[in-house]
C-alpha cells in the first residue's frame, strides 16, 4: 500500500470549491425582481430578461438596440439618462460571436441596467450615438478592439491603437504579443494640415489648425488635441488618444487573477489603491467572499488618502498651468507624506499593489493610526493655505470663472461621473449611491458646485479633500478592528508559512494556489467604486480557469475627455489648457 | 610629481602640506573628475589651473544637465516628485526642466512608450541639440516592463540610443537621482562622445 493514498484525502471542512459551478450573485433575487419590474413597465418585444445576474440584465435583439436605448432614456418613470459604459466580449465558439454590452444608469431611481446584444462576426450594429452622445468613443473602442462595425457612427476609426495596426486585439484569436510598427511616414500622412470640417465656417481671421501634444508640457501626459482657430478663438477641437494604450485588458487575460492587481495600479497612477480596491472587490464579488473587517477598514482609509493625493496632484498641476508654481511645490509636500504612509505599509510608494483578492498583502505597521492622525492634522493647513493664495486672486479667477463650462444635461449624456459631474450640480457619488466597504456608516457630505466650469471643478476638489479628511478622522477614531487581514479560505489566500512547513494539506493548498491560481466560478460580475475622477468600474468574466476570461475597466476619464472638444469650443488656447488640467485626465486610465 | 596630501580628503581643492590658504602664493592642487591631480601654478598674483578643454567642458556639462521630461505614464509622477520640494534635484544642478527639446540636453523617458508614441519619441530626440543624453526611467522604458503586449515598445533602445537605465516600476525619486548622478559621472569621465 502506497503512503501516497494519505495525501489524496484533504481534511477541509469549509465549502467545496465552486469553480465549475455557475456564479450566483448573493442578491440575485433582488435584481431578478427588479428586472422583471422593468420588463413589466417597458413591455418591449425585443428585450428578454436574463436572470441570475448581478444587475437587471436584458438580451436585446440587434435590430432594436437604438429603439431600446431611446425607450430607456425617455421613459418617464425610468429615465436611464446616463450611458455608463459600452464594451464587448468575444466568445469565438458561439454562433454569434460577440456580446456588445451597455450599462445605463438612472439618476432618478439610482438604478443600473445592463443590455446585451449578440453580434456575429460579419455583422454590424446600429450606433447609439444619436441617443447618447457619450457612446461615441465607447463605440469606437469596441470597433478598434473587436472589429464590430457601428452603422451610422460619424467617425468610426481606430481610437486606442494606431492607424497602421492590423486586426482587432481583444479578439480571442489575436496573439497578445503581435505588434505592428508605426513609422514616421505613416504619421506624416495622418497629421491634419487644415481641418476640412471648418472650411466653410465664416471666420473673422485666417483659420489655423494647431496641434498640441502628445508630448506637450500643458497636457500632463500623452494627450493630443488638434484645435482649429479663428484668430485666438477655438472653433473646433479633436482629441486623439491612445498614446499610452498599454493593453490592460488583453494583459489581464494572460495573467492570473492576483497578477492582474499590479496592472490595475497603473490605470490611474495618481490614486493607485482605489484601482486595487475596485478590482479586488469585483473578483471578491465573483468569488462570493468578503475581506475581513480589518482589511476593509485599511482599504477605506487608504482609498481616502489616495483621493486626497489625487486631488492634490490635480490642483497643483492645474495651478502650474496658470503660472502659480508655488502651489505645486507646496501641495507636493503632503502628498509625499501620504506616500510615506503607504511606503510604511508595504514598501512601495506610488504603485503599491498593496491589496490582494481577499484582503491585504501584509498587515499595517503598529503605528499606522498615529501616522494617519498626524497626516490628518497636517493636511488641512496646506489646503487652507492654497485656498488663501488663490481663491481671491484676481488672475486666478479670471482664468477659471466661466471657463470651459458644461451643462448638467450634457455632462450626464456624456457619461461624466465624479468631481467633474458634481461641479455641474449633480450630486452623484458612488460612495453614497452604492456604498461599499462601509462608506454607508460614515458621516460625510457630497460637495456640489454650480456652473460646471473650471472654477467649480476646483471648488469641488478642494471640498472633497476636506470631506475625505472627515471620513479619515472618523475612521481613526473608530480604530482598526482586530483580526486577520486576509480571508481564511485556502482557495483564495495562501496558508500561513508555518502551516505550509508543518502540515501536508496546507502545503497542497499552497501548491495548488501557486500553480493553478484562484479559480472563480463561471460567470460575470460588475462592481464600481468612486475613483479620483469618478465611477471606476470593473467587469470581470470568468470561465472557471485561473486567468480572467475578460476584464473590462470602465475608466471615468474616458467619458469625460470625449466632451473636452465641445467644452473648449469658443474659448482660447490658454483657457483650454487650464480646463484640461481641471479635468484631471490621467493617460494611463484614459487609454488603459 | 609625488605630493603628500593634507587633511582635506573630501575637499575638491587640496593643498600641499605646509601651505595654508593665504600663506604666500596660492599653491595647491585641484582635482577634476577623470583627471589626475594637477598643480595650481603660480602666475604672478593670480591662480590658474591646467587641464584639458575636454575635461573642463565635460565637468561643466555633467553639472548642469537640462532635462527634457518625456513623461508618458506613472514614472512621470515620480519625476515630478523628484523635481519638487521634498527631493529637489536642484541640489545636483539638473532642475532646469525644459519642455522644448531644443533647449535640453538630457531626455528622461519616464513611462511606457507605445507604438503610437514611438515616432514622436524619435522625432523629439532628433530635435535635441548635441550633446544629448537619454535616460530610460523605469521598467517600461527599459524593456517594456510587464507589458509584453501588442502595442508596447519593448524597450526604447529600439528607437533611440540610451545612456542610463534606471530600474524600478516606478523607480523611487532617489533611484532616479542616482541615475542622474551616474550619468553625470559618465559624462565627466568623457565616456559619452555625442
Amino acid at each position: 500500500m502506497s503512503t501516497l493514498t494519505k495525501f489524496s484525502a484533504i481534511p477541509y471542512t469549509g465549502p467545496a470549491p465552486t469553480n465549475r459551478n455557475p456564479y450566483i450573485p448573493s442578491d440575485v433575487a433582488v435584481h431578478d425582481a427588479r428586472g422583471a419590474a422593468l420588463a413589466e413597465k417597458l413591455q418591449h418585444a425585443a428585450m428578454q430578461q436574463e436572470t441570475g445576474q448581478d444587475l437587471p440584465t436584458f438580451i436585446v435583439e440587434k435590430s432594436a438596440i437604438v429603439n431600446v436605448l431611446t425607450v430607456l432614456r425617455d421613459h418617464p418613470e425610468l429615465r436611464f439618462t446616463m450611458p455608463l459604459d459600452c464594451w464587448g466580449v468575444d466568445y469565438p465558439r458561439r454562433e454569434k460571436r460577440f456580446d456588445v454590452l451597455y450599462q445605463l444608469y438612472s439618476l432618478q431611481n439610482n438604478e443600473r441596467v445592463r443590455l446585451k446584444v449578440m453580434v456575429g462576426e460579419d455583422e454590424s450594429i446600429d450606433s447609439g450615438i444619436n441617443v447618447f452622445k457619450g457612446l461615441d468613443w465607447f463605440e469606437r473602442e469596441v470597433w478598434d478592439m473587436f472589429g464590430i462595425r457601428f452603422d451610422g457612427h460619424p467617425n468610426l476609426r481606430r481610437i486606442l491603437t494606431h492607424e497602421a495596426f492590423q486586426g482587432h486585439p481583444l479578439r480571442k484569436d489575436y496573439d497578445p504579443a503581435q505588434r505592428w510598427l508605426l513609422t514616421e511616414k505613416d504619421v506624416a500622412q495622418l497629421t491634419p494640415v487644415i481641418d476640412d470640417r471648418f472650411k466653410d465656417v465664416d471666420t473673422d481671421f485666417e483659420r489655423v489648425t494647431l496641434n498640441l501634444g502628445p508630448s506637450h508640457p500643458a497636457t500632463h501626459g500623452t494627450l493630443r488635441i488638434v484645435v482649429t482657430l479663428d484668430g485666438e478663438t477655438i472653433i473646433g477641437a479633436d482629441q486623439e488618444i491612445g498614446y499610452l494604450h498599454r493593453c490592460f485588458e488583453k494583459m489581464s487575460e494572460t495573467h492570473t487573477y492576483q497578477q492582474v492587481i499590479p496592472f490595475t495600479d497603473r490605470l490611474n497612477y495618481c490614486s493607485a489603491i482605489i484601482n486595487n480596491v475596485g478590482y479586488c472587490l469585483t473578483v471578491e464579488k465573483l468569488l462570493g467572499i468578503e475581506a475581513p473587517a480589518r482589511a476593509q477598514h485599511v482599504r477605506l482609509m487608504l482609498s481616502e488618502f489616495m483621493r486626497i493625493a489625487d486631488h492634490l496632484v490635480c490642483i497643483g498641476t492645474n495651478l502650474v498651468d496658470m503660472g502659480a508654481l508655488t502651489n505645486f511645490w507646496y501641495l507636493f509636500q503632503p502628498r509625499e507624506e501620504i506616500y510615506g504612509l503607504i511606503e510604511a505599509c508595504c514598501g512601495a510608494r506610488l504603485l503599491p499593489s498593496y491589496l490582494r483578492i481577499g484582503g491585504l498583502a501584509v498587515d499595517v505597521p503598529t503605528d499606522f493610526l498615529q501616522n494617519a492622525q498626524r497626516l490628518v492634522d497636517m493636511i488641512p493647513k496646506y489646503i487652507d493655505d492654497v485656498e488663501k493664495l488663490v481663491d481671491r486672486n484676481k488672475v486666478f479667477l479670471d482664468r477659471v470663472v466661466g471657463v470651459a463650462p458644461i451643462s448638467p444635461e450634457d455632462a450626464i449624456a456624456y457619461g461624466f461621473t465624479g468631481p467633474c459631474l458634481r461641479a455641474c450640480g449633480v450630486p452623484f457619488d458612488v460612495r453614497k449611491s452604492n456604498p461599499y466597504i462601509g462608506y454607508e456608516t460614515y458621516d460625510f457630505d457630497v460637495p456640489i458646485a454650480e456652473g460646471g466650469d473650471t472654477y467649480a471643478r476646483y471648488l469641488v476638489r478642494m471640498e472633497e479633500m476636506r470631506q475625505s479628511l472627515r471620513i479619515l478622522q472618523q475612521a481613526i477614531d473608530r480604530g482598526l478592528p482586530e483580526g486577520p487581514v486576509m480571508v481564511d479560505n485556502p482557495y483564495v489566500a495562501l496558508p500561513p508559512k508555518e502551516k505550509v512547513y508543518n502540515e501536508m494539506e496546507s502545503l497542497i493548498y499552497h501548491f495548488k494556489l501557486i500553480m493553478h491560481g484562484i479559480q472563480p466560478p463561471v460567470g460575470e460580475a460588475y462592481f464600481q467604486v468612486e475613483g479620483g475622477n469618478g465611477e471606476l468600474g470593473f467587469h470581470v468574466v470568468s470561465d472557471g480557469t485561473k486567468n480572467p476570461y475578460r476584464v473590462r475597466v470602465r475608466p471615468p476619464c474616458f467619458a469625460i475627455y470625449q466632451a473636452f472638444g465641445k467644452m473648449i469650443t469658443g474659448q482660447t488656447i490658454p483657457d483650454a489648457v487650464a480646463a484640461l488640467g481641471s479635468l484631471n485626465i490621467i493617460a494611463g486610465e484614459l487609454d488603459h | 610629481m609625488p605630493v603628500k596630501e593634507t587633511s582635506f580628503p573630501d575637499s575638491i581643492i587640496r593643498r600641499k602640506a605646509g601651505v595654508g590658504p593665504g600663506e604666500g602664493p596660492e599653491k595647491g592642487l585641484i582635482t577634476l573628475p577623470g583627471e589626475s591631480d594637477r598643480e595650481v601654478a603660480d602666475l604672478g598674483s593670480s591662480t590658474y589651473l591646467t587641464t584639458t578643454v575636454d575635461t573642463m567642458v565635460n565637468w561643466a556639462r555633467g553639472n548642469s544637465l537640462w532635462p527634457l521630461p518625456f513623461g508618458t505614464a506613472c514614472c512621470a509622477i515620480e519625476f515630478m516628485s523628484m523635481v519638487s520640494s521634498h527631493y529637489d534635484i536642484a541640489r545636483f544642478g539638473a532642475e532646469v526642466v525644459r519642455f522644448s527639446p531644443r533647449q535640453a540636453d538630457l531626455m528622461i523617458v519616464a513611462g511606457t512608450i507605445v507604438d503610437k508614441m514611438a515616432p514622436v519619441l524619435k522625432k523629439i530626440y532628433e530635435q535635441m541639440p548635441e550633446p544629448r543624453y537619454v535616460l530610460a526611467m523605469g521598467a517600461c522604458a527599459t524593456s517594456g516592463g510587464f507589458y509584453r503586449a501588442y502595442h508596447v515598445v519593448q524597450g526604447i533602445d529600439e528607437i533611440v540610443p540610451v545612456d542610463i537605465w534606471v530600474p524600478g516600476c516606478p523607480p523611487t525619486p532617489e533611484g532616479l537621482m542616482y541615475g542622474i548622478l551616474k550619468l553625470k559621472e559618465k559624462i565627466e569621465r568623457g565616456e559619452i562622445k555625442r
